[in-house]
């Protein structure tokens, strides 16, 4: 299975903020062939573990988030509508008019909906549908619909991924089954040569509600070098070029105070050295990915973050380019290659 | 079914070949004529008893959809809306674009770099363009041409036994019925007409009765159904399930009275559900064509969509089965002679 058919299967898969177990069976799956190990963890966490060459046990965890931001349900109203809520954060403009499913006792499609235009007066017209007062519509009586579906049911978008021009696709949850793609795409390096340290490649859980899973894994790992492997924001009209990246230029090393200096410069030092091109993000707050409860796991954690730039984040068309993937999973197996005890060992004298 | 071809064929407005093909490819062999006019539309030909009058049937072929306006030096596209788009519903939303269905998609800023009040007010169609990936505009500009339209990606699927969900059942429902009715023997003459252009202003349909002289006509169309939270029943316009729905009054037309008794009447002996569609506003093929030359004896009937000019559409398929049916009897049952004012105010 080529690159862009595993990120269809991964981005169509179902995986809301704490209903991550399918997900995390199919990804074991595509792991089991390249690693030595696999576990869950009590949340949910997927640990796949690589044994290095040396005696030492220095290890290296590699991060990426198997949850996307989804809906709820709240409540089924007269007729058979449901009202719903949100996991995570999104923005109530993208979900009118989205198709979605329904997690119920079966899995049933439905249409996100709101109070027709033409029974709104001038000034509704003018404003954003509120989420409070949308409605999914199941096409199903209400009988029907409270046999399947129960408050507290899980809604997934729907949308097929979709190849664009260039090497770019498009879809839900790419944040960050990109990022999981990229450990897989990791792993198949490292098939390939020989490195040191222990590896964790750890696709964790609730990262959309507050980086849980990271809490939780890295606690139970404890490795001596956390990489978290997330997307950051694609350059696009409307945006800064302070706060986003160029899509398909290479994967993005951020900068920020809880980033490790001599762990990203090394990072930068090995792209240089197999002429790869990154780009730097810049990432004032530790808030964002999985890096901000990595760094201050027990006594504290060596972080860095690898991101994919992504374009429309937390929209049901999140864009990004697989080219960028693969150099990210290029960069991160050749930085495992040359990792060794020394330097793991330097990172804690400042 | 007809209907998921006609649904996923893309047509907006000026640009209708597809559905046009489509739907002749599927009723040559039914009919004694096929046409075209000089604006697009599609006219059916069947012969039917001299004695009996001639009806003309008409559905419109055109959705509402997006026109590339220009491409910016990222290679993004432009659009416009054509025809009657709530930008709302954009967002977030996959496309295709041109003849070729070139993928695209419409992003929007993350939420996370949004100032909380961002997310209360809607997008512009100046913040608003199609992502098709590419980097820049040179390369945009062999793909696209401006002037190319752009509509919603979406499946026809099932929802449930009774329920389906799609794009453009304004007015491919009506096409579908119409291609059906054809396919059927008759004794009055029957002009069935396609028409385009309807959804920026019934831009075929104006032409399209000039060259016919039908001694009466019956737009069929999708119309929006409002049966859904936070509207009140008085509010509905239409009903889910309920049945065809007849027009009293909309902004284009009071329907001849003539028309609208012998559809109910139809209705009533052969047990079919119909409704009346409350809303008064909107205008249809009907308004066009009522006032041809000296004028036409016209009424509107149309089959209840929820979530009508949106990437994805909510009909009940007994709806639709009750709208053929309808039609079916009323031409059925159609007497000699023709309709009379006879007893109308």
């Amino acid at each position: 299975m080529d690159s862009k058919q595993v990120l269809k299967e991964l981005s169509e898969a179902t995986g809301v903020s704490g209903y991550e177990k399918k997900l995390g069976q199919q990804v074991a799956q595509l792991f089991e062939p390249y690693v030595d190990q696999i576990e869950f963890d009590k949340l949910g966490n997927l640990l796949a573990y690589k044994a290095g060459e040396s005696q030492q046990e220095y290890k290296v965890m590699l991060a990426a988030h198997l949850d996307e931001i989804g809906l709820m349900v709240t409540e089924i109203e007269e007729g058979g509508f449901l009202r719903f809520t949100t996991v995570g954060g999104v923005d109530q403009r993208t979900v009118v008019g989205q198709e979605v499913t329904v997690h119920g006792r079966e899995d049933l499609s439905g249409i996100v909906g709101a109070k027709p235009p033409h029974l709104q007066d001038e000034e509704e017209q003018k404003k954003s549908f509120e989420i409070e007062k949308m409605y999914i519509d199941l096409g199903l009586a209400e009988a029907e619909v409270k046999k399947k579906v129960r408050v507290g049911d899980i809604i997934s978008l729907q949308r097929d991924l979709l190849s664009l021009e260039n090497d770019r696709v498009a879809g839900k949850a790419l944040d960050d089954r990109a990022g999981v793609l990229l450990l897989l795409e990791t792993l198949k390096e490292l098939d390939k040569m020989t490195h040191q340290v222990d590896l964790y490649a750890v696709a964790t859980v609730q990262e959309e509600v507050g980086v849980r899973g990271a809490t939780t894994s890295t606690y139970g790992v404890v490795p001596d070098i956390g990489i978290a492997v997330d997307v950051c924001h694609g350059l696009m009209p409307g945006v800064n070029q302070d706060e986003a990246v160029e899509l398909g230029t290479g994967p993005a090393l951020s900068f920020g105070p809880h980033i490790h200096p001599q762990l990203v410069k090394k990072l930068k030092e090995v792209a240089d050295e197999i002429e790869l091109d990154y780009q730097l993000d810049a990432s004032p707050s530790p808030r964002g990915t999985d890096a901000y409860a990595i760094q201050v796991t027990k006594s504290g954690i060596p972080t860095a973050v690898l991101s994919i730039p992504l374009r429309y984040m937390h929209t049901s068309v999140e864009t990004v380019s697989l080219n960028d993937i693969k150099r990210g999973a290029r960069l991160l197996a050749q930085l495992l290659r040359e990792l060794e005890g020394e330097f793991v060992e330097g990172l804690r004298c400042f | 079914m007809f209907l998921k071809q006609l649904s996923e064929a893309v047509g907006v407005s000026g640009r209708e070949a597809e559905v046009r093909d489509l739907i002749r490819a599927e009723i040559k062999d039914d009919v004694d004529q096929i046409e075209t006019d000089a604006l697009g539309n599609l006219i059916a030909f069947k012969e039917g008893k001299p004695e009996y009058p001639t009806i003309l049937l008409a559905a419109h072929m055109d959705e509402i959809g997006l026109m590339i306006t220009d491409i910016t030096d990222d290679g993004l596209l432009k659009f416009k809306p054509i025809g009657g788009i709530d930008k709302r519903i954009l967002v977030s939303k996959q496309v295709v674009v041109g003849p070729d269905k070139i993928p695209g998609l419409i992003g929007a800023k993350a939420i996370h770099l949004q100032e909380p009040d961002e997310r209360k007010n809607p997008l512009d169609y100046g913040e608003l363009y199609i992502d098709i990936g590419t980097k820049e505009k040179e390369e945009s500009e062999k793909l696209i041409e401006l002037g190319m339209m752009a509509t919603f990606a979406t499946e026809f699927k099932h929802l449930g036994t009774d329920t389906v969900k799609g794009k453009a059942f304004d007015d491919r429902v009506g096409c579908a019925a119409l291609v059906e009715l054809l396919q059927q023997e008759h004794q009055l003459s029957i002009i069935a007409a396609f028409t385009v252009q309807e959804e920026i202003g019934l831009r075929g349909a104006s032409v399209v009765a000039y060259d016919l002289d039908p001694d009466l006509a019956l737009v069929v169309e999708g119309t929006s159904a409002s049966d859904v939270p936070d509207s009140k029943e008085a509010g509905y316009s239409t009903q889910l399930g309920a049945g065809p729905a007849l027009t009293v009054q909309d902004g284009s037309l009071i329907p001849s009275q003539p028309v609208v008794n012998k559809l109910i009447e139809v209705a009533k002996q052969n047990e079919i559900p119909y409704q009346f569609r409350k809303l008064t506003t909107a205008g249809t093929d009907a308004g066009a064509i009522h006032l041809t030359k000296e004028g036409i004896r016209t009424a509107v009937m149309s089959l209840p969509c929820r979530y009508i000019h949106s990437p994805a559409s909510l009909i009940n398929l007994n709806d639709y089965q009750a709208t053929v049916k309808l039609l079916t009897k009323f031409c059925e049952e159609m007497e000699e002679g023709g309709l009379t004012d006879e007893g109308i105010n």
